[in-house]
């Protein structure tokens, strides 16, 4: 690495901050100006008349509009991370089955984990719609948990699959000659070594269901399982030509903050299962 | 010889056929990858063919007892349709520039941060924040951005020529295009230089010496040595984020619900299916948008010649 | 403790390869025995067979007296150093070393005990409460060992374990393994691809190629008595320089001149045609230094000369025939090597005064050199009962 910064480098350095931050200072800016102020028009960036009275309608439960974004958190969240959860469990043993062992079908699964990264999510809203409805999976949970896992778990086996490659295989049979059984050395070689791996593919995953829309609108109809895209696109209020800018604002700086968290504690990691062989050779 | 004697060592072992070893590591292999296979088989396989099936009906679901088989009538109709032609048209388009665009802007950012000594954590932080935010923000930030009343583009821009303060960017097509492709690149631009980023810090620092003394430019450099080595990186960005781009969907629909001819394939099928219940034309267009992402990611790999499996080192 | 015996040991790959062919070693209980070659050569996969990591495909393993081919490798009491020390990297070295004891299920104490006596042992107590990522090579290489000390092991079976180390800590770690195998008085199977460690660190070496066993003897017998072309070249560092060779009589026609054998050597090499004569570098020397002595000299041109103080390289360069040079060609390649021209290397004593280009008259000790057949590459001046055992010529005999 050679010390040399100039200039160049430095406008960069800011051009990037600003590209990347600049969207994100706006919604916060228009989540303090008041409801009043953006129904006149409010084109200047910075509100007015700074107020918390956005955050407090949508964090009020006994608010229509807050309740229903409540329960869209709600949905979200629990949705996300048992998502996450199963995904990450299914994912770690395929991953270890191809990163570790030779057995036939092997070249198909990896196939069909890259169809699938590719696949186009509203293809299936058609026929999930109608085979859900069928199931009496539509509006819950489980109806959205179950895609949500499928689209993830390509991503998830890739990341995992590139992290137990690392793990060098003499360490697990060195474990089997010090005495250990196929389980223990599992449990204490190669799991320690690959919690890192694992946890970044949870954060990936967390991040595809907390972001996910397409599905979220096809296949819920009421609150009850609605998650924060999908109530936030329904969230017009009484004038469609005039939508409550700033409280769309304040939900999309509420649905962010978790975002901004995870990024803030593992950036690195992030990084690191994003690019994870993605480029070798 | 001795090289087909060393290999084997290692890689063989787990290919002979008769041993118990690879009976038994064979049979694990299958059921610790049974789960995924089965939940991914359920999820896409079934409803595709569902889907295909759907859509040689003429099959409305509110009127659910009127359904007919229509052989490839729905096809035909889709086909023979302009609408779908300038919906495919607007995604071809859409894809296209973004893909460009977050190209040469992902480059120049991953140039920057691979360069860049301090505040590295400040930088990888921030871009990962539009890599992580929810696409529905990132489309209602945008929109905001470029609307009459509350945005502030027209103000701060006002001194081009064709922007006053009473532009309307939802107005036309061409500028509510331009609005959805700046979310778009805004939001995805982060990814491609990350990978772009890793695939400049695989080009060795004592290459792009060795070109120096044998006295290539800084703009020699960068085309004959840096880009010809990071093939496999850029390749790979781009067909993951052509596919991506050419599934755009939540941008279009809360930024202009398709308004002023900004309808993509996927939001036309969307609109299809759930809006009108029209399931069985719905399913054809369904059909329809997944050939062409194959279509479409053949023609990536072939063109490009991209080996996936040696770009994610599957070997 | 206890012996290690296999009997005909064969590992054949799905593609019919054999790895390793028909080998038979015995280990005695207490033994250092090397298993040494050029990679490809089975010897890791031999290895990995006694520990278990690997199938047997036909042939018995013995631990002891107990047939240990179905065996899973924690059943077999074995302990392993393996190439890039497999030390676990979320465990501190004291954990590192405790692992095999905790998985016993030893009680804290007795673990707590051991793991202290093997680390005065391997000096490694100020180190216990790191993690591997930070220990250099040298201390990894230790804690390693520290690992298999522990265990109440029937064996120990070392990898390769010094090839990651720089030149001066193998030195070291060398006399270290070496000095610790005979205080424990273990059996010990270490594989290498270095002749030195073989040569030194070994109470027997087998050699071996392309699976096959090529000689099983201790280092002295095979420095004196290679069994064959391969092991000549194999053992020794320079390598034995092998001559194109004529025997008439007693005498031997080299490139450089004629020189006078011994008869019993002259007498077993008779009517064979073209030979290949193998002189170990130190049977040569400056004949201006020697004084008295006998054996034959000649004279040839020095090419390039290397001083290293107590001896002189001199390497003189000649044509080999075409017969013997696709022969040596081939040998080459079997020893890893680059195929380069023909010379010899002389190991003059460090006195000489030789300098590159000069006309000098080498002297050769004559009675230590060895003819073999470039044919089937047999020594046919092989002394058999110093051989140690040499399977090709048990089964062609």
């Amino acid at each position: 690495m050679r010390q040399k910064m100039g200039v160049g480098h430095w406008i960069g350095f800011v051009v990037i901050l600003v590209w990347c931050l600049l969207p994100v200072a706006w919604i916060v800016s228009l989540s303090f100006k008041s409801l009043d102020e953006t129904t006149v028009g409010s084109p200047q960036f910075l509100p007015k008349d700074p107020t918390w009275d956005n955050y407090q309608v949508l964090l009020n439960w006994n608010d229509p509009a807050g309740h229903d974004f409540m329960r869209a958190l709600i949905n979200s969240f629990g949705i996300a991370l048992i998502a996450t959860f199963l995904s990450v469990v299914f994912a770690t043993l395929a991953a270890y089955a191809i990163a570790r062992l030779e057995f036939r079908g092997k070249r198909l699964v990896l196939s069909m984990a890259l169809a699938i990264a590719m696949f186009p999510v509203v293809s299936l809203v058609g026929p999930l719609f109608d085979m859900w409805r069928t199931f009496h999976l539509f509006n819950t949970w489980p109806g959205l948990i179950i895609p949500y896992m499928t689209f993830t778990l390509p991503l998830a086996i890739w990341t995992l699959s590139a992290f137990f490659r690392e793990i060098p295989w003499e360490m697990e049979q060195a474990a089997q000659v010090d005495g250990a059984t196929s389980w223990q050395a599992f449990r204490k070689v190669i799991v320690p070594l690959a919690a890192p791996g694992v946890f970044t593919a949870a954060i990936l995953t967390f991040f595809f269901a907390w972001n996910e829309f397409v599905l979220a609108i096809s296949l819920t109809s009421t609150t009850g399982s609605r998650t924060v895209p999908a109530q936030m696109s329904f969230f017009v209020g009484p004038d469609p030509f005039n939508p409550p800018y700033a409280q769309l604002a304040t939900a999309s700086v509420i649905v962010t903050i978790p975002v901004i968290i995870i990024v803030l504690l593992f950036q690195r990691r992030i990084v690191a299962g994003l690019t994870s062989g993605a480029v070798k050779g | 010889m001795t090289t087909t004697v060393a290999t084997p060592q290692t890689r063989a072992t787990r290919r002979a056929p008769a041993s118990d070893r690879s009976t038994a590591e064979n049979r694990l292999g299958q059921r610790l990858v049974a789960p995924a296979v089965l939940l991914m088989l359920l999820v896409t396989a079934w409803p595709m063919i569902q889907a295909l099936y759907l859509s040689l009906f003429r099959y409305r679901l509110t009127t659910p007892d009127d359904r007919e088989f229509i052989g490839l009538g729905n096809y035909l109709t889709v086909l023979g349709d302009g609408l779908f032609w300038k919906v495919t048209l607007n995604t071809v388009i859409i894809m296209v520039v973004t893909v460009a665009v977050e190209l040469v802007i992902g480059f120049a950012f991953a140039m920057v941060m691979h360069r860049i000594v301090f505040a590295r954590g400040v930088m990888r932080t921030s871009i990962l924040i539009p890599y992580g935010i929810i696409t529905v923000v990132s489309a209602f930030a945008w929109q905001f951005t470029f609307s009459i009343n509350n945005g502030w583009v027209n103000s701060w821009f006002a001194w081009l020529p064709w922007i006053g303060t009473d532009t309307n960017w939802y107005g036309g097509h061409w500028s509510a295009m331009f609005a959805i492709m700046v979310s778009e690149i805004w939001k995805t631009t982060p990814f491609m230089s990350l990978l772009l980023l890793a695939g400049l810090s695989q080009v060795s620092e004592d290459m792009l010496e060795a070109a120096q003394v044998d006295g290539a430019t800084w703009w020699q450099r960068l085309w004959k040595v840096i880009l010809p080595n990071m093939r496999a990186a850029i390749m790979v960005a781009v067909l993951f984020r052509a596919l991506d781009a050419f599934r755009i969907f939540d941008n279009i629909y809360i930024m202009t619900k398709g308004a002023q001819n900004t309808q993509s394939s996927s939001f036309l099928t969307y609109r299809q299916v759930i809006e009108q219940f029209q399931l069985g034309m719905g399913s054809a267009l369904s059909v329809l948008l997944f050939l062409t992402v194959l279509l479409l990611a053949f023609l990536i790999v072939r063109l490009f010649r991209v080996d996936l499996a040696q770009a994610r080192g599957e070997g | 403790m206890a012996s290690i015996t296999m009997k005909n040991i064969v590992k054949q790959y799905g593609d019919g390869f054999p790895a390793v062919n028909d080998v038979s070693i015995d280990i005695a209980d207490g033994e250092f025995m090397i298993l040494v070659g050029p990679s490809g050569c089975g010897k890791s996969t031999l290895l990995r067979m006694i520990v278990g990591l690997e199938d047997i495909s036909s042939g018995d393993m013995l631990i002891g007296d107990q047939r240990v081919n179905d065996l899973a490798p924690r059943d077999r009491n074995l302990a392993m150093v393996f190439q890039n020390y497999a030390l676990y990297p979320h465990l501190t070295v004291y954990e590192n070393i405790a692992f095999p004891l905790r998985l016993a299920g030893a009680p804290d104490s007795e673990i707590d005990q051991k793991v202290r006596a093997a680390s005065a042992t391997l000096e490694l107590d100020e180190h216990l409460d790191r993690k591997p990522g930070n220990l250099s090579g040298g201390q990894r290489q230790r804690v390693a060992m520290g690992r298999a000390i522990v265990r109440d092991a029937d064996a120990f079976l070392f990898d390769e374990p010094l090839s990651n180390l720089d030149a001066k800590l193998r030195g070291q770690m060398r006399t270290e393994i070496s000095r610790l195998q005979k205080r424990l008085g273990i059996t010990t199977v270490y594989v290498t691809h270095d002749q030195t460690e073989a040569m030194t660190l070994g109470d027997r070496v087998a050699v071996l190629k392309r699976g096959l066993l090529q000689q099983l003897a201790t280092p002295r017998e095979l420095y004196e008595n290679p069994g064959n072309l391969f092991v000549a070249g194999f053992i020794g560092s320079p390598p034995m320089n092998f001559l194109p060779a004529t025997v008439e009589g007693t005498t031997a026609k080299l490139p450089f001149g004629n020189v006078e054998l011994p008869p019993d050597r002259a007498e077993r090499a008779a009517g064979h045609g073209l030979l290949l004569a193998g002189i170990r570098p130190e049977y040569f020397d400056d004949a201006s230094t020697r004084e008295g002595a006998g054996g034959s000299t000649f004279h040839a041109t020095v090419e390039v000369v290397e001083w290293l103080g107590h001896e002189t390289y001199a390497y003189i360069p000649y044509d080999a025939p075409p017969e013997v040079a696709e022969q040596l060609r081939q040998l080459e390649r079997d020893l890893d090597g680059e195929a380069m021209h023909t010379q010899l290397v002389a190991a003059l004593s460090g006195n000489s005064r030789i300098k590159a280009g000069d006309q000098a008259e080498i002297w050769v000790d004559a009675s230590k050199i060895h003819l073999f057949d470039p044919e089937t590459g047999r020594n046919l001046t092989v002394d058999a009962e110093h051989a140690g055992t040499i399977p090709d010529l048990a089964t062609t005999a």
